[in-house]
Protein backbone atom coordinates (compact mmCIF):
# COMPACT_ATOMS: atom_id res chain seq x y z
CA UNK A 1 0.00 0.00 0.00
CA UNK A 2 2.60 2.54 1.13
CA UNK A 3 4.81 1.47 -1.79
CA UNK A 4 2.03 2.13 -4.29
CA UNK A 5 1.26 5.57 -2.83
CA UNK A 6 4.96 6.43 -2.80
CA UNK A 7 5.36 5.48 -6.48
CA UNK A 8 2.24 7.47 -7.36
CA UNK A 9 3.46 10.58 -5.54
CA UNK A 10 6.87 10.36 -7.24
CA UNK A 11 5.27 9.81 -10.63
CA UNK A 12 2.74 12.67 -10.45
CA UNK A 13 5.07 15.25 -8.88
CA UNK A 14 7.93 14.04 -11.05
CA UNK A 15 5.81 14.79 -14.11
CA UNK A 16 4.80 18.20 -12.72
CA UNK A 17 8.47 19.16 -12.41
CA UNK A 18 9.85 17.47 -15.52
CA UNK A 19 7.22 18.55 -18.07
CA UNK A 20 8.14 22.29 -17.92
CA UNK A 21 11.83 21.40 -18.24
CA UNK A 22 11.17 19.15 -21.23
CA UNK A 23 8.92 21.84 -22.68
CA UNK A 24 11.85 24.27 -22.44
CA UNK A 25 14.04 21.83 -24.36
CA UNK A 26 11.30 21.35 -26.96
CA UNK A 27 10.53 25.07 -27.32
CA UNK A 28 14.17 26.11 -27.63
CA UNK A 29 14.85 23.60 -30.40
CA UNK A 30 11.98 24.63 -32.67
CA UNK A 31 12.98 25.46 -36.23
CA UNK A 32 11.01 26.90 -39.12
CA UNK A 33 8.03 24.86 -40.33
CA UNK A 34 7.93 22.26 -37.58
CA UNK A 35 11.58 21.17 -37.97
CA UNK A 36 14.14 20.91 -35.19
CA UNK A 37 17.02 23.35 -35.01
CA UNK A 38 19.64 24.48 -32.54
CA UNK A 39 19.42 28.08 -33.71
CA UNK A 40 18.28 29.39 -30.33
CA UNK A 41 21.18 27.64 -28.62
CA UNK A 42 23.86 28.83 -31.03
CA UNK A 43 22.41 32.34 -30.81
CA UNK A 44 23.45 32.48 -27.13
CA UNK A 45 27.11 32.86 -28.07
CA UNK A 46 26.51 35.32 -30.90
CA UNK A 47 24.53 37.92 -28.93
CA UNK A 48 27.16 40.34 -27.60
CA UNK A 49 24.80 41.86 -25.00
CA UNK A 50 23.96 38.43 -23.63
CA UNK A 51 27.59 37.29 -23.53
CA UNK A 52 28.54 40.48 -21.73
CA UNK A 53 25.71 39.99 -19.22
CA UNK A 54 26.76 36.38 -18.59
CA UNK A 55 30.35 37.47 -17.98
CA UNK A 56 29.16 40.23 -15.64
CA UNK A 57 27.09 37.72 -13.64
CA UNK A 58 29.94 35.22 -13.42
CA UNK A 59 32.27 37.98 -12.25
CA UNK A 60 29.68 39.09 -9.68
CA UNK A 61 29.25 35.52 -8.46
CA UNK A 62 32.99 35.32 -7.76
CA UNK A 63 33.38 38.78 -6.18
CA UNK A 64 30.26 38.38 -4.00
CA UNK A 65 31.35 34.98 -2.68
CA UNK A 66 34.84 36.29 -1.94
CA UNK A 67 33.51 39.43 -0.24
CA UNK A 68 31.08 37.55 1.98
CA UNK A 69 33.76 35.03 3.02
CA UNK A 70 36.37 37.72 3.67
CA UNK A 71 33.86 39.60 5.83
CA UNK A 72 32.40 36.64 7.70
CA UNK A 73 35.26 34.20 8.34
CA UNK A 74 37.56 36.52 10.35
CA UNK A 75 34.61 38.15 12.13
CA UNK A 76 32.90 34.90 13.11
CA UNK A 77 36.19 33.26 14.14
CA UNK A 78 37.17 36.28 16.21
CA UNK A 79 33.78 36.46 17.89
CA UNK A 80 33.96 32.82 18.92
CA UNK A 81 37.48 33.27 20.29
CA UNK A 82 37.46 36.71 21.84
CA UNK A 83 34.13 38.53 21.69
CA UNK A 84 31.35 36.05 22.50
CA UNK A 85 29.19 38.99 23.64
CA UNK A 86 28.72 39.98 20.02
CA UNK A 87 27.57 36.56 18.85
CA UNK A 88 23.83 37.18 19.13
CA UNK A 89 24.15 40.57 17.43
CA UNK A 90 26.15 39.22 14.48
CA UNK A 91 23.74 36.31 14.10
CA UNK A 92 20.80 38.70 14.11
CA UNK A 93 22.42 40.96 11.52
CA UNK A 94 23.36 38.05 9.26
CA UNK A 95 19.88 36.52 9.34
CA UNK A 96 18.11 39.89 8.97
CA UNK A 97 18.02 39.75 5.13
CA UNK A 98 15.63 36.77 5.42
CA UNK A 99 12.99 39.07 6.91
CA UNK A 100 13.59 41.92 4.48
CA UNK A 101 12.47 40.96 0.98
CA UNK A 102 14.91 41.92 -1.79
CA UNK A 103 12.20 44.06 -3.37
CA UNK A 104 12.06 46.13 -0.15
CA UNK A 105 15.84 46.27 0.25
CA UNK A 106 16.18 47.65 -3.26
CA UNK A 107 13.89 50.58 -2.37
CA UNK A 108 16.39 51.62 0.29
CA UNK A 109 19.39 50.79 -1.86
CA UNK A 110 18.33 52.99 -4.78
CA UNK A 111 19.45 56.23 -3.06
CA UNK A 112 22.55 54.49 -1.72
CA UNK A 113 23.55 53.39 -5.19
CA UNK A 114 23.35 56.98 -6.40
CA UNK A 115 26.37 57.52 -4.14
CA UNK A 116 28.04 54.24 -5.15
CA UNK A 117 27.71 55.29 -8.81
CA UNK A 118 29.20 58.66 -7.99
CA UNK A 119 32.25 57.30 -6.19
CA UNK A 120 32.89 53.94 -7.87
CA UNK A 121 31.29 54.28 -11.30
CA UNK A 122 28.21 52.47 -12.57
CA UNK A 123 29.84 49.20 -13.58
CA UNK A 124 27.82 46.05 -12.73
CA UNK A 125 30.55 44.87 -10.33
CA UNK A 126 29.32 47.43 -7.77
CA UNK A 127 26.35 45.07 -7.28
CA UNK A 128 28.82 42.95 -5.29
CA UNK A 129 27.95 45.02 -2.22
CA UNK A 130 24.23 44.37 -2.55
CA UNK A 131 24.70 40.68 -3.36
CA UNK A 132 26.96 40.01 -0.40
CA UNK A 133 24.02 41.19 1.75
CA UNK A 134 21.66 38.79 -0.03
CA UNK A 135 23.89 35.76 0.51
CA UNK A 136 24.75 36.73 4.10
CA UNK A 137 22.19 34.39 5.80
CA UNK A 138 23.22 31.37 3.72
CA UNK A 139 26.95 31.98 4.11
CA UNK A 140 26.48 32.60 7.85
CA UNK A 141 24.69 29.28 8.38
CA UNK A 142 27.27 27.31 6.40
CA UNK A 143 30.26 28.90 8.16
CA UNK A 144 28.59 28.68 11.57
CA UNK A 145 28.04 24.93 11.05
CA UNK A 146 31.68 24.58 9.97
CA UNK A 147 33.03 26.44 13.01
CA UNK A 148 30.77 24.48 15.38
CA UNK A 149 32.19 21.23 14.08
CA UNK A 150 35.80 22.01 15.03
CA UNK A 151 37.39 22.66 18.40
CA UNK A 152 38.28 26.20 17.46
CA UNK A 153 39.61 27.38 20.86
CA UNK A 154 42.02 24.49 21.31
CA UNK A 155 43.28 24.78 17.74
CA UNK A 156 43.79 28.52 18.04
CA UNK A 157 45.51 28.27 21.41
CA UNK A 158 47.82 25.52 20.17
CA UNK A 159 48.81 27.62 17.17
CA UNK A 160 49.24 30.77 19.31
CA UNK A 161 51.42 28.99 21.87
CA UNK A 162 53.67 27.82 19.02
CA UNK A 163 54.15 31.46 18.05
CA UNK A 164 51.65 31.87 15.24
CA UNK A 165 50.17 35.32 14.65
CA UNK A 166 46.39 35.78 14.51
CA UNK A 167 46.65 36.08 10.73
CA UNK A 168 48.47 32.75 10.54
CA UNK A 169 45.88 31.15 12.81
CA UNK A 170 43.12 32.32 10.49
CA UNK A 171 44.73 31.43 7.16
CA UNK A 172 46.63 28.27 8.07
CA UNK A 173 44.54 26.77 10.88
CA UNK A 174 40.92 27.92 10.69
CA UNK A 175 40.42 28.12 6.92
CA UNK A 176 41.82 24.63 6.10
CA UNK A 177 39.72 23.12 8.89
CA UNK A 178 36.42 24.57 7.70
CA UNK A 179 37.12 24.33 3.98
CA UNK A 180 34.09 22.15 3.20
CA UNK A 181 31.87 24.75 4.87
CA UNK A 182 33.60 27.48 2.84
CA UNK A 183 33.12 25.56 -0.41
CA UNK A 184 29.46 25.02 0.51
CA UNK A 185 28.97 28.71 1.26
CA UNK A 186 30.64 29.68 -2.02
CA UNK A 187 28.62 27.27 -4.17
CA UNK A 188 25.39 28.56 -2.64
CA UNK A 189 26.45 32.17 -3.12
CA UNK A 190 27.37 31.52 -6.76
CA UNK A 191 23.99 29.88 -7.43
CA UNK A 192 22.09 32.71 -5.74
CA UNK A 193 23.99 35.49 -7.52
CA UNK A 194 23.63 33.87 -10.96
CA UNK A 195 19.86 33.68 -10.42
CA UNK A 196 19.38 37.16 -8.93
CA UNK A 197 17.03 39.46 -10.82
CA UNK A 198 15.22 41.81 -8.42
CA UNK A 199 18.04 44.11 -7.36
CA UNK A 200 19.92 44.12 -10.68
CA UNK A 201 16.82 44.94 -12.69
CA UNK A 202 15.54 47.71 -10.43
CA UNK A 203 18.99 49.31 -10.08
CA UNK A 204 19.33 49.10 -13.90
CA UNK A 205 22.32 46.79 -14.18
CA UNK A 206 22.64 44.36 -17.09
CA UNK A 207 23.15 40.97 -15.52
CA UNK A 208 22.31 37.52 -16.87
CA UNK A 209 18.71 37.37 -15.62
CA UNK A 210 17.98 40.97 -16.63
CA UNK A 211 19.14 40.22 -20.19
CA UNK A 212 17.19 36.95 -20.29
CA UNK A 213 14.04 38.82 -19.30
CA UNK A 214 14.69 41.59 -21.82
CA UNK A 215 15.46 39.14 -24.62
CA UNK A 216 12.26 37.21 -23.93
CA UNK A 217 10.26 40.15 -25.29
CA UNK A 218 11.64 39.70 -28.84
CA UNK A 219 13.10 36.19 -29.01
CA UNK A 220 11.53 33.76 -26.56
CA UNK A 221 13.53 30.80 -27.94
CA UNK A 222 16.91 32.19 -26.90
CA UNK A 223 15.59 33.28 -23.49
CA UNK A 224 14.21 29.82 -22.86
CA UNK A 225 17.47 28.20 -23.97
CA UNK A 226 19.49 30.41 -21.58
CA UNK A 227 16.96 29.81 -18.77
CA UNK A 228 17.25 26.05 -19.18
CA UNK A 229 21.03 26.29 -19.34
CA UNK A 230 21.19 28.37 -16.15
CA UNK A 231 18.81 26.01 -14.31
CA UNK A 232 20.95 23.03 -15.32
CA UNK A 233 24.13 24.83 -14.28
CA UNK A 234 22.65 25.69 -10.88
CA UNK A 235 21.55 22.07 -10.54
CA UNK A 236 25.10 20.84 -11.17
CA UNK A 237 26.41 23.30 -8.54
CA UNK A 238 23.92 22.15 -5.89
CA UNK A 239 24.36 18.49 -6.82
CA UNK A 240 28.11 18.87 -6.20
CA UNK A 241 27.25 20.63 -2.94
CA UNK A 242 25.40 17.51 -1.76
CA UNK A 243 28.69 15.60 -1.99
CA UNK A 244 30.97 18.35 -0.65
CA UNK A 245 29.13 19.38 2.47
CA UNK A 246 27.54 16.03 3.24
CA UNK A 247 24.45 16.32 5.40
CA UNK A 248 25.59 19.58 6.88
CA UNK A 249 25.52 21.24 3.47
CA UNK A 250 21.83 20.63 3.04
CA UNK A 251 20.96 22.32 6.31
CA UNK A 252 22.62 25.47 5.04
CA UNK A 253 19.98 25.68 2.34
CA UNK A 254 17.15 25.84 4.84
CA UNK A 255 14.78 28.78 4.77
CA UNK A 256 14.45 30.68 1.58
CA UNK B 1 28.24 20.08 20.13
CA UNK B 2 29.92 19.59 23.50
CA UNK B 3 33.02 21.50 22.50
CA UNK B 4 31.87 25.02 23.43
CA UNK B 5 31.15 23.90 27.00
CA UNK B 6 34.46 22.13 27.58
CA UNK B 7 36.56 24.98 26.19
CA UNK B 8 34.70 27.88 27.72
CA UNK B 9 37.10 27.84 30.66
CA UNK B 10 40.06 28.23 28.32
CA UNK B 11 38.95 31.63 27.14
CA UNK B 12 40.54 33.38 30.09
CA UNK B 13 43.11 36.15 29.99
CA UNK B 14 45.91 33.91 28.73
CA UNK B 15 44.07 33.64 25.43
CA UNK B 16 44.24 37.40 25.17
CA UNK B 17 47.89 38.46 24.97
CA UNK B 18 48.36 42.05 26.01
CA UNK B 19 45.67 41.81 28.66
CA UNK B 20 42.62 43.97 29.13
CA UNK B 21 44.51 47.17 28.32
CA UNK B 22 44.31 46.36 24.63
CA UNK B 23 40.82 44.94 24.66
CA UNK B 24 39.60 47.78 22.44
CA UNK B 25 41.89 46.34 19.79
CA UNK B 26 39.82 43.18 19.85
CA UNK B 27 36.80 45.23 18.82
CA UNK B 28 38.72 46.65 15.88
CA UNK B 29 38.56 43.28 14.10
CA UNK B 30 34.78 43.36 13.80
CA UNK B 31 34.68 46.95 12.54
CA UNK B 32 34.83 46.11 8.79
CA UNK B 33 31.92 43.69 9.13
CA UNK B 34 29.83 46.10 11.18
CA UNK B 35 30.64 49.00 8.85
CA UNK B 36 29.66 46.97 5.82
CA UNK B 37 26.43 45.64 7.30
CA UNK B 38 25.61 49.10 8.60
CA UNK B 39 26.03 50.67 5.17
CA UNK B 40 24.47 48.07 2.89
CA UNK B 41 21.88 46.42 5.11
CA UNK B 42 20.88 48.63 8.04
CA UNK B 43 21.06 51.98 6.26
CA UNK B 44 18.77 50.94 3.35
CA UNK B 45 16.40 49.25 5.81
CA UNK B 46 16.16 52.31 8.03
CA UNK B 47 15.72 54.48 4.94
CA UNK B 48 12.67 52.43 3.95
CA UNK B 49 11.17 52.19 7.42
CA UNK B 50 11.67 55.89 8.20
CA UNK B 51 10.73 57.00 4.69
CA UNK B 52 7.35 55.35 5.09
CA UNK B 53 6.49 58.06 7.63
CA UNK B 54 7.92 61.01 5.70
CA UNK B 55 6.54 63.35 3.06
CA UNK B 56 8.63 64.50 0.08
CA UNK B 57 10.29 67.27 2.14
CA UNK B 58 11.20 64.94 5.00
CA UNK B 59 8.48 65.96 7.46
CA UNK B 60 6.40 63.45 9.38
CA UNK B 61 3.20 62.28 7.76
CA UNK B 62 0.89 59.27 8.19
CA UNK B 63 -0.48 59.77 4.65
CA UNK B 64 1.70 57.12 2.97
CA UNK B 65 0.58 54.43 5.36
CA UNK B 66 -3.00 55.65 5.24
CA UNK B 67 -2.91 55.21 1.45
CA UNK B 68 -2.18 51.51 1.95
CA UNK B 69 -5.54 50.96 3.60
CA UNK B 70 -7.57 51.86 0.53
CA UNK B 71 -7.95 51.42 -3.21
CA UNK B 72 -5.43 49.65 -5.41
CA UNK B 73 -2.85 49.30 -2.64
CA UNK B 74 -5.21 47.54 -0.26
CA UNK B 75 -6.32 45.28 -3.12
CA UNK B 76 -2.69 44.51 -3.96
CA UNK B 77 -2.06 43.51 -0.34
CA UNK B 78 -5.16 41.34 -0.23
CA UNK B 79 -4.23 39.66 -3.51
CA UNK B 80 -0.65 39.14 -2.33
CA UNK B 81 -1.90 37.53 0.89
CA UNK B 82 -4.34 35.36 -1.05
CA UNK B 83 -1.71 34.24 -3.57
CA UNK B 84 0.85 33.55 -0.82
CA UNK B 85 -1.62 31.66 1.40
CA UNK B 86 -2.96 29.53 -1.46
CA UNK B 87 0.47 28.61 -2.83
CA UNK B 88 1.77 28.02 0.71
CA UNK B 89 -0.98 25.46 1.37
CA UNK B 90 -0.52 23.78 -2.03
CA UNK B 91 3.25 23.79 -1.65
CA UNK B 92 3.12 22.49 1.94
CA UNK B 93 0.74 19.62 1.17
CA UNK B 94 2.44 18.39 -2.01
CA UNK B 95 5.91 19.19 -0.65
CA UNK B 96 5.21 17.13 2.49
CA UNK B 97 4.05 14.22 0.32
CA UNK B 98 7.18 14.46 -1.84
CA UNK B 99 9.39 14.68 1.28
CA UNK B 100 7.75 11.56 2.66
CA UNK B 101 8.26 9.71 -0.64
CA UNK B 102 11.92 10.73 -0.67
CA UNK B 103 12.57 10.13 3.05
CA UNK B 104 11.31 6.55 2.86
CA UNK B 105 13.98 5.80 0.23
CA UNK B 106 17.71 5.31 0.73
CA UNK B 107 19.25 8.17 2.78
CA UNK B 108 22.29 8.56 0.51
CA UNK B 109 20.53 7.36 -2.64
CA UNK B 110 20.56 9.05 -6.04
CA UNK B 111 16.83 9.89 -5.89
CA UNK B 112 17.28 11.85 -2.71
CA UNK B 113 20.36 13.70 -3.97
CA UNK B 114 18.61 14.63 -7.22
CA UNK B 115 15.43 15.78 -5.45
CA UNK B 116 17.32 17.83 -2.86
CA UNK B 117 19.61 19.49 -5.42
CA UNK B 118 16.69 20.07 -7.80
CA UNK B 119 14.62 21.54 -4.99
CA UNK B 120 17.46 23.89 -4.08
CA UNK B 121 17.61 25.13 -7.66
CA UNK B 122 13.88 25.67 -8.10
CA UNK B 123 13.33 27.15 -4.63
CA UNK B 124 16.29 29.55 -4.49
CA UNK B 125 17.57 30.08 -8.00
CA UNK B 126 14.18 30.06 -9.78
CA UNK B 127 12.96 33.57 -10.51
CA UNK B 128 13.06 34.55 -14.15
CA UNK B 129 13.91 31.09 -15.59
CA UNK B 130 10.73 29.69 -13.99
CA UNK B 131 8.60 32.29 -15.77
CA UNK B 132 10.16 31.17 -19.05
CA UNK B 133 9.73 27.52 -18.15
CA UNK B 134 5.99 28.09 -17.97
CA UNK B 135 5.93 30.24 -21.09
CA UNK B 136 7.50 27.27 -22.88
CA UNK B 137 4.96 24.90 -21.32
CA UNK B 138 1.58 26.64 -21.19
CA UNK B 139 2.32 29.93 -22.96
CA UNK B 140 0.41 30.82 -26.17
CA UNK B 141 2.83 28.66 -28.18
CA UNK B 142 3.83 26.38 -25.32
CA UNK B 143 4.49 22.67 -25.57
CA UNK B 144 1.43 21.58 -23.57
CA UNK B 145 -0.79 24.27 -25.12
CA UNK B 146 0.05 23.03 -28.62
CA UNK B 147 -0.27 19.39 -27.62
CA UNK B 148 -3.74 19.87 -26.15
CA UNK B 149 -4.85 21.97 -29.11
CA UNK B 150 -3.54 19.63 -31.81
CA UNK B 151 -4.58 16.34 -30.24
CA UNK B 152 -7.67 17.10 -28.18
CA UNK B 153 -8.87 20.41 -29.58
CA UNK B 154 -8.68 21.99 -26.13
CA UNK B 155 -7.92 25.71 -26.03
CA UNK B 156 -6.07 26.50 -22.79
CA UNK B 157 -6.64 30.21 -23.29
CA UNK B 158 -10.38 30.06 -23.91
CA UNK B 159 -10.89 31.78 -20.56
CA UNK B 160 -8.44 34.62 -21.29
CA UNK B 161 -4.71 35.16 -20.75
CA UNK B 162 -4.76 33.48 -17.34
CA UNK B 163 -1.05 32.66 -17.36
CA UNK B 164 -0.22 36.36 -17.06
CA UNK B 165 -2.68 36.97 -14.24
CA UNK B 166 -3.25 35.57 -10.74
CA UNK B 167 -4.06 31.96 -11.78
CA UNK B 168 -0.79 31.82 -13.74
CA UNK B 169 1.14 33.24 -10.79
CA UNK B 170 -0.45 30.60 -8.54
CA UNK B 171 0.71 27.81 -10.85
CA UNK B 172 4.28 29.12 -11.20
CA UNK B 173 4.59 29.96 -7.48
CA UNK B 174 3.52 26.41 -6.59
CA UNK B 175 6.40 25.26 -8.79
CA UNK B 176 8.91 26.85 -6.38
CA UNK B 177 6.88 26.41 -3.18
CA UNK B 178 6.84 22.59 -3.33
CA UNK B 179 10.67 22.40 -3.59
CA UNK B 180 11.08 24.84 -0.67
CA UNK B 181 8.78 22.63 1.40
CA UNK B 182 10.99 19.65 0.57
CA UNK B 183 14.10 21.51 1.73
CA UNK B 184 12.51 22.59 5.01
CA UNK B 185 10.42 19.52 5.79
CA UNK B 186 12.81 16.70 4.83
CA UNK B 187 15.08 17.27 7.88
CA UNK B 188 11.96 17.17 10.11
CA UNK B 189 10.94 13.80 8.63
CA UNK B 190 14.49 12.54 9.15
CA UNK B 191 14.04 13.45 12.82
CA UNK B 192 11.34 10.79 13.26
CA UNK B 193 13.02 7.86 14.99
CA UNK B 194 12.39 4.39 13.54
CA UNK B 195 12.01 3.14 17.15
CA UNK B 196 8.74 5.10 17.50
CA UNK B 197 7.32 3.29 14.51
CA UNK B 198 8.55 -0.04 15.86
CA UNK B 199 6.99 0.68 19.24
CA UNK B 200 3.61 1.35 17.60
CA UNK B 201 3.95 -1.82 15.50
CA UNK B 202 4.86 -3.99 18.48
CA UNK B 203 1.88 -2.66 20.42
CA UNK B 204 -0.38 -3.72 17.55
CA UNK B 205 -0.93 -0.26 15.99
CA UNK B 206 -1.45 0.21 12.26
CA UNK B 207 0.22 2.73 9.95
CA UNK B 208 -2.81 4.97 10.52
CA UNK B 209 -2.41 4.74 14.31
CA UNK B 210 1.22 5.74 13.94
CA UNK B 211 0.57 8.83 11.81
CA UNK B 212 -2.56 9.81 13.78
CA UNK B 213 -1.10 9.53 17.29
CA UNK B 214 2.71 9.69 16.95
CA UNK B 215 4.15 10.94 13.66
CA UNK B 216 1.42 13.48 12.92
CA UNK B 217 1.42 15.32 16.26
CA UNK B 218 5.23 15.43 16.35
CA UNK B 219 5.45 16.80 12.81
CA UNK B 220 2.56 19.25 13.17
CA UNK B 221 4.61 22.20 14.51
CA UNK B 222 7.22 21.62 11.78
CA UNK B 223 4.48 21.50 9.15
CA UNK B 224 2.79 24.67 10.40
CA UNK B 225 6.17 26.40 10.66
CA UNK B 226 7.00 25.43 7.09
CA UNK B 227 3.60 26.74 6.02
CA UNK B 228 4.49 30.16 7.47
CA UNK B 229 7.91 30.09 5.85
CA UNK B 230 6.34 29.28 2.48
CA UNK B 231 3.86 32.10 2.97
CA UNK B 232 6.69 34.57 3.67
CA UNK B 233 8.62 33.22 0.68
CA UNK B 234 5.75 33.71 -1.76
CA UNK B 235 4.92 37.09 -0.26
CA UNK B 236 8.50 38.33 -0.82
CA UNK B 237 8.92 36.84 -4.30
CA UNK B 238 9.35 39.34 -7.09
CA UNK B 239 11.36 38.03 -10.05
CA UNK B 240 8.90 35.45 -11.38
CA UNK B 241 5.96 37.82 -11.18
CA UNK B 242 7.94 40.64 -12.76
CA UNK B 243 8.97 38.48 -15.71
CA UNK B 244 5.46 37.10 -16.19
CA UNK B 245 3.24 40.12 -15.56
CA UNK B 246 4.29 43.12 -17.61
CA UNK B 247 0.96 44.93 -17.56
CA UNK B 248 -0.72 46.10 -14.38
CA UNK B 249 0.48 45.49 -10.83
CA UNK B 250 -1.82 42.97 -9.18
CA UNK B 251 0.47 42.21 -6.20
CA UNK B 252 2.49 44.34 -3.76
CA UNK B 253 6.02 43.62 -5.12
CA UNK B 254 4.83 44.77 -8.55
CA UNK B 255 3.28 47.89 -6.98
CA UNK B 256 6.72 48.62 -5.53
CA UNK B 257 8.21 48.20 -9.01
CA UNK B 258 5.68 50.77 -10.21
CA UNK B 259 6.64 53.14 -7.41
CA UNK B 260 10.37 52.74 -8.17
CA UNK B 261 10.03 53.20 -11.91
CA UNK B 262 8.07 56.40 -11.46
CA UNK B 263 4.42 55.43 -11.77
CA UNK B 264 3.39 57.41 -8.70
CA UNK B 265 1.51 60.63 -8.26
CA UNK B 266 3.23 63.80 -7.15
CA UNK B 267 3.48 63.99 -3.36
CA UNK B 268 3.51 60.20 -3.05
CA UNK B 269 7.25 59.70 -3.63
CA UNK B 270 7.53 57.72 -0.43
CA UNK B 271 4.66 55.40 -1.17
CA UNK B 272 7.09 52.69 -2.29
CA UNK B 273 8.67 52.85 1.16
CA UNK B 274 5.29 52.54 2.85
CA UNK B 275 4.55 49.47 0.69
CA UNK B 276 7.97 48.14 1.71
CA UNK B 277 7.20 48.69 5.39
CA UNK B 278 3.92 46.85 4.93
CA UNK B 279 5.73 43.89 3.38
CA UNK B 280 8.35 43.80 6.13
CA UNK B 281 5.63 43.77 8.80
CA UNK B 282 3.78 40.85 7.16
CA UNK B 283 6.97 38.85 6.58
CA UNK B 284 8.28 39.59 10.08
CA UNK B 285 5.05 38.35 11.69
CA UNK B 286 5.16 35.14 9.63
CA UNK B 287 8.86 34.56 10.38
CA UNK B 288 8.38 35.32 14.08
CA UNK B 289 5.65 32.69 14.38
CA UNK B 290 7.88 30.35 12.37
CA UNK B 291 10.69 30.76 14.92
CA UNK B 292 8.28 29.98 17.79
CA UNK B 293 7.04 26.79 16.11
CA UNK B 294 10.58 25.79 15.18
CA UNK B 295 11.59 25.96 18.85
CA UNK B 296 8.60 23.83 19.80
CA UNK B 297 9.54 21.18 17.28
CA UNK B 298 13.21 21.20 18.40
CA UNK B 299 12.15 19.59 21.70
CA UNK B 300 11.71 16.31 19.87
CA UNK B 301 15.08 16.31 18.16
Amino acid sequence: MAVVVRRLVLLVLGAFFLVPLLAMAEFSTRGAGGSRSLESWTAIGSDPDLVEAILASVQLAVTSSVLVLVLLVPTMTWIRLRLPVLRRLVEFLCLLPITIPAIVLVVGMAPLYAWVDYFLGDSPWTLTFAYAVLVLPFAYRAIDAGLSAIDLKTLAEAARSLGASWGTVLVRVVVPNIRTALIGASLLSVALVLGEFTIASLLNFDTLQVQVNLLGKRNAGVSIAVSLLSLLFAFVLLFLLSFVGGRRGSSAVEEG
Amino acid sequence: MVAPVSTAAGSGPQAAPGGSGRSWLAWLVVVPFLAYVGTFLLYPTVLVLAGAFQDSSGGFTPDNLAALTEGVYLQAFLRSVELSALTAVLGAVFGALLSWAVASGKPEGLLRRVVVAGSGVLAQFGGVPLAFAFLATVGFQGFVTRFLRDWFGIDLFAGGAWLFELPGLTLVYTFFQIPLMVIVFLPALDGLRPQWREAVDSLGGSAWTYWRHVGGPILLPAFLGALLLLFANAFSAYATAAALVSQGSPIVPLQIRGALTGEVLLGQENLGKALGLGMVVVVAVAMGLYAVLQRRFARWQ
